[in-house]
């Protein structure tokens, strides 16, 4: 384990070292001559290294570091809860669980730091004068993100390896507070690393040439920076979650005793509720990326979601609910834990009718592949019933009602296990379906009225009551669900571990489905900038400076997906030898 | 009597699926697409996996039959058989799908490709991010005016575009039949309805030549009207399509409702 943090530590003293040099050594030049314009590249600016393609490089190694970096960042924050749960309620397998967790993605920040090593050094090599542009302009961010860095490292090693010695009150305060740190420093390098790509998208703080206009702080607060920022925040923890739930998964599956698979599950549930939790909010924050975006330019807004892009987003739609099925199939999976849990059997054939129903509506094309006598048969390429379906209103629509029904299998979930002893609680199960009904009902006018028959701003505008709705309905079902089961009685123990071995891969279809789409997007996010290094201010002009087919390009991120995954299982597998002893019998001198 | 869930799981697929072509087919006469109908019914199969699995008990029931089948030596003739028909039918799908026909191939057509930030038209290169309709003030400013400009947009659309955008701007115009892709419809909520006035400006300016890259192959027969209307014409033809089909352009401003036939 030491080993690969220093690893981490090496990683992080290459990168200061580069930004420095090719960072600021540019940057001080340029301040004393003033800012010149974005270079204009020919096809001989762009190095050839060992007959590889820059292009492919760069790709697959910003993806994985940005996977690798999604973990690190997203596992400090549920592990700083966590751990705050524990200190609260005194139960200390929240302690040790949190503990488990920031072991796992010890081995992974390390990784982090080694690709992020070799995503500058690729930057450098490949992309020259696009990297020393940008460096320019992001002098001071590069450096103090190098320095940074050093610091995340130093306070992630101390809480980890503080962890025992850090124990009871005011010690454990302080271990406390030192993960709080280490979210605010984790937080701080994302922020500054979506400048840099969002500067990319819609650069400000320079002129139509690109001439800079020396105020750094500009260009980071560019147009997409906190719409980027917050979805990706958000995100990371739903991935953190997942990939979490897929290593408690794996141990589940090989565990020897039923105290193993008993923690293991208990573990796999936290995490699944995690990404849930994660999940729920994650559809608004894209929306909003996307409706920024088309905001800058209609340009960009059509090519990511009506042109060359438009099928790339159908896959991401069958990804995110499968997403939803899978977090849904664990949760119906694991009600067998619990006694209790047949009185609600009924219900969950239809949730899961709604969410097929709203799932289909979901992933349902605007432009439809037809076959000649299809397109014959129709009178043109838009179907009168489904046509409708394939836009924003249709799409809002059957997320929302996603999200509510996700949080009803949660609900049962919760109630499986207990028996209600309030006088009301009648009384308070009808006010339940109510709320659940108004608000189911408010979303579809929402929907189908302003998404139909008004313009295009309401169509957009609609979408944040039916954001609200969805919120409202969580959030008041919640506080209710609490009132009507205060003081519940249990109706026995939960058995933890008594759940079957499908549901794990349930788990790990969640955290491939993530993988997958991540990668998916972040191409298209990258992808739509097109010929540009930096939209409308620096042409790329190398030889791939053109969008690659689907096909090419899906492939490309499934190979990454696939090495991400397998260093993923190293990650796995490193953090299990790292408990195992062997006694070599006459090895060592008596 | 309870039906065995295999059965269960079985009959609700069925159902399903030719519910779909019910619906779609006849009584809507809206054929539904095979290949969203195969997408459409993969997920209803993993819906229906899910609903009958998630508990122990009614996995084992599930299974028991196909367990059953597998195992049990009474059950060897149909084990034999199926395991016979089920290859033979897979087999039959693979060839019958990869059998060369006569069908032209799906083509993934992008109907609306993102426009160039800036296009030359009329000579001059105009910024498409920027472009207003120059009459649309008069909407709010002027109505009176501004439904003199829809009727002489209604006029050059009769004399130009209702050959093969029809006479109620359904696609469905007298040319529409021979043309493949046909023209599009702006009556559908998913076309003229999403877009700002300067989309429809650049693609009725440039037509199928001005079509950019992505949208390859080029197989667009609209003319390059800026060759035979004005610039003035073309912004009251917008005005008018917007008008006859009671859509508003996207904007990101205030909203102007616009006042349908």
């Amino acid at each position: 384990m030491r080993k690969t943090l220093s690893f981490g530590f090496l990683a992080s003293l290459v990168a200061l070292v580069v930004c420095v040099l090719a960072g600021t050594g540019p940057a001080l030049a340029q301040e004393a001559a003033g800012f010149g314009p974005a270079p204009v590249l020919t096809a001989a600016d762009y190095p050839t290294v060992a007959g590889v393609n820059g292009r492919l490089v760069i790709w697959i190694v910003a993806q994985l570091h940005l996977w690798f970096a999604a973990f690190v960042l997203a596992v400090p924050i549920f592990v700083f809860i966590i751990e705050a749960i524990g200190m609260r309620t005194r139960d200390k397998r929240y302690d040790d669980m949190a503990y488990e967790f920031i072991k796992v993605s010890i081995t992974a920040y390390s990784i982090t730091a080694i690709l992020g090593g070799l995503l500058l050094f690729s930057l450098i090599l490949f992309y020259p004068h696009l990297f020393g542009y940008l460096s320019t302009i992001f002098s001071k961010s590069m450096f103090y993100y190098a320095l940074l860095f050093f610091g995340e490292s130093a306070v992630l090693y101390l809480y980890y390896y503080g962890w025992h010695w850090l124990q009871g009150d005011l010690r454990k305060w302080i271990h406390l507070s030192l993960g709080l740190l280490l979210n605010a420093i984790g937080t701080t390098l994302m922020l500054l690393a979506n400048a840099w790509l969002t500067f990319m998208m819609s650069p400000a703080g320079v002129d139509p040439a690109g001439v800079f206009n020396g105020n750094e702080w500009e260009a980071i607060h560019n147009f997409l920076w906190n719409p980027i920022n917050i979805h990706r925040f958000v995100a990371n923890i739903a991935y953190g979650g997942s990939i979490v739930g897929a290593y408690a998964a794996f141990k589940f599956l090989t565990a020897r005793t039923s105290q193993e698979k008993a923690h293991y599950d208990w573990m796999g549930y936290n995490a699944n509720f995690i990404a849930i939790c994660a999940l729920l909010p994650l559809p608004f924050a894209g929306y909003y990326l996307a409706a920024e975006i088309y905001a800058y330019s209609q340009q960009m807004g059509i090519t990511l979601m009506g042109g060359i892009f438009a099928w790339l987003f159908i896959i991401q739609a069958v990804l995110i609910g499968a997403l939803f099925l899978s977090a849904n199939y664990y949760l119906w999976c694991g009600m067998g834990r619990s006694d209790g849990a047949r009185r609600y059997y009924w219900a969950i054939k239809y949730i899961a009718i709604v969410l097929i129903g709203a799932f289909l509506v979901w992933f349902t094309p605007h432009t439809l592949v037809l076959t000649n006598s299809e397109l014959k048969s129709l009178g043109g390429p838009h179907h009168s019933i489904l046509g409708p379906l394939g836009i924003m209103p249709a799409k809002n629509t059957a997320v929302n009602l996603m999200i509510i029904f996700t949080f009803l299998s949660f609900l049962i979930y919760r109630r499986s296990n207990k028996v209600a002893t309030v006088s009301w609680e009648g009384m308070g199960n009808t006010l339940q379906v109510a709320l659940f009904t108004a608000g189911i009902l408010n979303i579809l006018f929402l929907g189908i009225y302003h998404g139909y028959f008004t313009n295009t701003v309401y169509k957009v505008a609609a979408s944040i009551p039916q954001v609200l709705t969805t919120f409202v309905v969580i959030v008041v079902s919640l506080v209710l669900d609490s009132f009507i089961y205060r003081g519940a009685r249990d109706v026995g123990p939960l058995h933890w571990g008594r759940i079957p071995d499908r549901a794990q891969y349930a788990l790990f279809l969640l955290a491939v489905a993530f993988t997958w789409l991540m990668g998916l997007m972040g191409y298209i996010r990258s992808g739509i900038r097109q010929h540009w290094h930096v939209v409308d201010i620096m042409r790329d002009n190398s030889p791939n400076a053109f969008t690659p087919t689907l096909g090419y390009a899906a492939n490309v991120v499934s190979v990454a997906a696939v090495i991400f995954l397998t260093l993923v299982i190293f990650v796995f597998w490193i953090a299990k030898v790292s408990s195992v002893k062997t006694l070599p019998a006459g090895y060592w001198k008596e | 009597m309870r039906l065995p869930r295999l059965l269960q799981a079985a009959l609700v697929l069925v159902g399903v699926y030719l519910g779909f072509i019910v619906v779609f087919d006849y009584m809507l006469e809206a054929v539904i697409p095979g290949s969203l109908l195969t997408m459409y019914m993969f997920f209803v199969t993993v819906g229906v996996f899910m609903v009958f699995t998630y508990d122990e008990e009614r996995t084992r029931e599930l299974v028991a039959p196909i367990k059953a089948m597998v195992e049990n030596p009474i059950y060897r003739g149909a084990r034999n058989t199926v395991f016979i028909v089920i290859p033979l039918l897979v087999g039959y799908g693979v060839y019958s799908r990869t059998l060369p026909s006569f069908e032209a191939p799906v083509e993934l057509r992008t109907i609306h490709p993102a426009p160039p930030s800036t296009a030359k038209i009329y000579g001059e290169r105009v910024n498409l991010l920027t472009l207003e309709n120059p009459f649309r003030h008069y909407q709010t400013d002027d109505p009176e005016i501004f439904a003199e400009y829809v009727q002489e947009g209604a006029a050059v659309y009769i004399e130009n575009c209702q050959y093969c955008h029809g006479d109620k701007l359904d696609g469905k115009g007298p040319y529409a039949e021979g043309l493949n892709p046909t023209p599009l419809n702006f009556q559908d909520i998913g076309t003229i309805a999403q877009l700002q006035e300067s989309y429809l400006y650049w693609r009725i300016a440039t037509g199928g030549p001005g079509l950019p890259k992505e949208a390859a192959p080029w197989i667009s027969s609209m003319p390059v009207w800026q060759e035979f209307l004005t610039e003035e014409e073309i912004w009251k033809v917008i005005l008018f399509l917007y008008d006859y089909t009671g859509h508003a352009p996207r904007s990101w401003g205030e909203a102007h409702d616009a006042g349908g036939h």
